[in-house]
């Protein structure tokens, strides 16, 4: 079962070593992990999801809440929550195959950011799911080089 | 406005160590020490060298456990570092409360594998409780607090301070904070009071229950409110390698030591129980057995400072997350609160069980044998010294001898290395203890192969006053692992046998260190031996030859469950053997 958690953390060197590290070492898997700062220069967040059984849930969040800068963590339901991905890929397009990606590319609202004759690089913000169907409908055309965000997440209202 | 004084980085450091109250420092210098260095031989807190970085680190944790104060060790950069790190290890496994200070190369350096360079704060990561790289001589203050502050509190261990020398020799003006700030660090102490009164109900409504304690009622200095709590209630107790002494073990309803050479009384009690109270305890694998058949019948309830450790092996029906002595200080108060509301079951069948297995199945040896056997040793040890003196041990046969045939009423007396299983910790520990209680009678319960890891240590106890009594169990062998290959390797002694006939001589190495080296190899020799060290005002080596192939019994297999036991008086092993040298194990 995939869990986010958002990890608040205090914005000193090693707090991403000292994250990973104790993921590798405990066996948890990580699917992404995404790092920014926050509304306060001395604290950042991690976004973490991770894929790991409700039991061993309950072992990431408590050892991670013994990592000294840890500050503090949640486990956003994605009910309350709102989670956002960013991805980029630059598909391969033609005379004839440009105006296809350029509608799916609309239909997904992105954007296209860089045009050349052989390819577009575009642009699109939306839930893991949404990137994902966006993927599967340019891949056809040749996706020649793709990187994505990984989630980031806050809880909704308060 | 408080007048901030100017100085050195290096000067702030010892500064630093000095308002944390530290007395004693173990460690050995090097180049990008010296600044440090410099600055201590000025300062009154004890310098201690010992011959190797292990030393010191096994030397600041035997401070350390034999005290409840804070233990400091230091290293020099790269190979001083990487020494320390086994004893970094051994107190972060066992939950001690260090501070290691290492030197580093020169901020502008760091990254360009400088001479004598190694990523201290990247290798310790896994294994300290939290470490620093300083960057700023300004941090030092604040940083040197913070790392006492972390290391003593909650579940205490070890953390590392990593010193660029640059930053030794910067300057700064000392300023030091009222308490150290750290948003992210606030170990819960006190007991969930509806967990609490949870737990009092489920302990009065136990018809068997059992007191299962760690070492961190030790750690918590909870042993008067334990004794409250099984004394009140009638609970037997049984304890860890780490418990012992948390509980007097003279104490009728104590059981002994619980797990892989536990005693049957303690391990047949976790089969039978209906309530497992657990006080600063882990489920280690060396206590639980087989995992899926460890008290079947029990609800647990759990009291740990670490939330991490509730739940991490064994379900506990009551979690309760707190400090030992806190959290039962708060048990007792409400058990006796709800006494009268909660029907309490009849316990005298229980007790009578219990009682017919201590009776029935005694640790026990071949007393009657003409060879020397170390069990006897260890016992003589124990009546000469009263089970008064502060027992070290090395790793192996001579850590479960020393541990079954110990016995110690008070905490803080017996001091091992419990889960890291550190060879060569005994000997530089017992330097430690002695130095922190120089009062105390200080034993090194040994092996032949452990305390060879570490012997260049006599040189540190004889130049710094040290007389500790090292008491090698002279086996010839890795004992332990000899026992492992004799019962589920088919007596294949592959590696494990030291030669004792041929080297070394331990007499004439105590003498080529200064210490008194005395040998004994007939049992009525024993006692005269031990008082002769007893009476020494130096170190003394007393060179044991014991039975070569006595083993540590009972005796559960790995990956067996605690009912089933093998190997002593009643299951000879020679029985045994075959059908278990088939079953896999871990």
């Amino acid at each position: 079962m995939k869990h986010t958690l958002s990890v608040l953390v205090e914005n000193k060197p090693g707090v991403l070593a000292r994250v990973a590290e104790l993921f590798a070492r405990r066996g948890f898997n990580i699917d992404s992990l995404a790092v920014g700062t926050t509304e306060r220069p001395d604290i950042s967040r991690m976004t973490i999801v991770v894929d790991v059984a409700e039991h061993s849930l309950e072992q990431v969040r408590k050892q991670l809440h013994k990592l000294i800068n840890v500050i503090e963590i949640v486990d956003l339901d994605p009910e309350t929550s709102v989670a956002r991905e960013l991805v980029l890929a630059k598909v391969k397009v033609d005379k004839d195959s440009r105006s296809e990606v350029i509608e799916i590319v609309d239909i997904f609202r992105g954007n296209i950011v860089d045009v050349s004759p052989e390819s577009i690089i575009v642009e699109v913000t939306g839930s893991s799911q949404k990137l994902q169907a966006f993927e599967d409908l340019v891949r056809p055309y040749g996706i020649k080089e793709l990187v994505r965000t990984g989630k980031v997440a806050l809880p909704r209202g308060k | 406005m408080v007048m901030q004084l100017k100085m050195t980085g290096a000067q702030a450091l010892v500064r630093s160590l000095e308002e944390e109250g530290v007395e004693i420092i173990f460690g050995i210098p090097g180049g990008v020490l010296l600044p440090v260095f410099d600055v201590l031989y000025d300062s009154p807190i004890r310098k201690v060298l010992t011959r190797h970085e292990q030393g010191a680190a096994h030397a600041a944790d035997g401070y350390a456990r034999a005290t409840g104060r804070v233990g400091v060790c230091m290293a020099t950069s790269g190979p001083g570092a990487t020494n320390l790190v086994t004893g970094i290890a051994n107190a972060y496994m066992d939950s001690i409360p260090l501070v290691a200070i290492t030197g580093q190369v020169a901020t502008n350096l760091i990254g360009t594998d400088a001479f004598q360079e190694a990523d201290t704060t990247g290798i310790t990561m896994p294994i300290v409780k939290h470490n620093y790289l300083v960057k700023d001589p300004a941090d030092i203050p604040d940083v040197v607090q913070e790392a006492f502050y972390i290391a003593r509190t909650g579940r205490p261990g070890p953390v590392l301070i990593d010193l660029p020398v640059d930053v030794s020799r910067g300057e700064l003006r000392y300023h030091r904070r009222e308490h150290p700030v750290l948003p992210g660090y606030k170990p819960t102490l006190k007991g969930h009071k509806k967990q609490v009164r949870l737990a009092a109900r489920a302990i009065l409504e136990s018809r068997n229950p059992v007191l299962y304690v760690g070492g961190g009622a030790i750690t918590s200095g909870a042993s008067a409110e334990l004794r409250k709590l099984a004394e009140e209630n009638g609970i037997p107790v049984t304890h860890t390698l780490m418990g012992k002494g948390a509980f007097p073990e003279s104490h009728p309803l104590s059981m002994g030591m619980l797990g892989m050479h536990g005693t049957r009384c303690a391990n047949y009690a976790m089969c039978e129980t209906d309530l497992i109270i657990a006080v600063g305890a882990r489920f280690d694998d060396r206590i639980t057995g087989k995992l899926s058949e460890f008290a079947p019948k029990a609800r647990v309830i759990h009291i740990d400072v670490d939330p991490a450790e509730i739940g991490k092996n064994v379900r506990a029906h009551v979690p309760i997350v707190g400090d030992a002595r806190q959290v039962l200080k708060d048990l007792n108060a409400a058990i006796r609160e709800m006494r009268s509301e909660v029907q309490s079951p009849d316990r005298s069948e229980w007790h009578a069980l219990i009682q017919s297995w201590k009776e029935k199945y005694p640790l026990t040896y071949d007393r009657g044998s003409d060879t020397l056997k170390p069990q006897y040793v260890v016992e003589r040890i124990h009546a000469l010294t009263k089970g008064e003196a502060i027992v070290c041990t090395e790793v192996g046969q001579n850590q479960m001898w020393a541990a079954q045939y110990y016995k110690v009423d008070r905490p803080r007396l017996f001091i091992s290395s419990g889960g890291l299983g550190t060879m060569g910790f005994g000997l530089p520990a017992a330097i430690g203890a002695r130095l922190g209680r120089p009062k105390e009678v200080v034993f090194d319960i040994a092996g032949d192969g452990s305390v060879q890891m570490t012997i260049q240590e006599l040189a540190t106890a004889v130049l710094e006053g040290a007389p500790v009594k090292v008491a090698i169990l002279n086996n010839g062998y890795l004992g332990m692992v000899r026992q492992w290959q004799q019962l589920f390797y088919h007596r294949k002694y592959s590696c494990s046998c030291l030669q004792r006939e041929r080297t070394p001589d331990f007499v004439l190495l105590a003498e080529a260190y200064g210490a008194k080296g005395i040998r004994v190899k007939e049992p009525e020799m024993v006692d005269q031996a031990i008082l002769e060290a007893l009476e020494a005002p130096c170190p003394v080596l007393i060179d044991f030859w014991v039975d070569p192939e006595e083993n540590v019994y009972p005796m559960v297999a790995p990956g067996a469950p605690l009912y089933d036991m093998i190997g002593d008086l009643l299951y000879p092993v020679d029985k045994v053997h075959p059908e278990k040298a088939e079953e896999p194990f871990l």
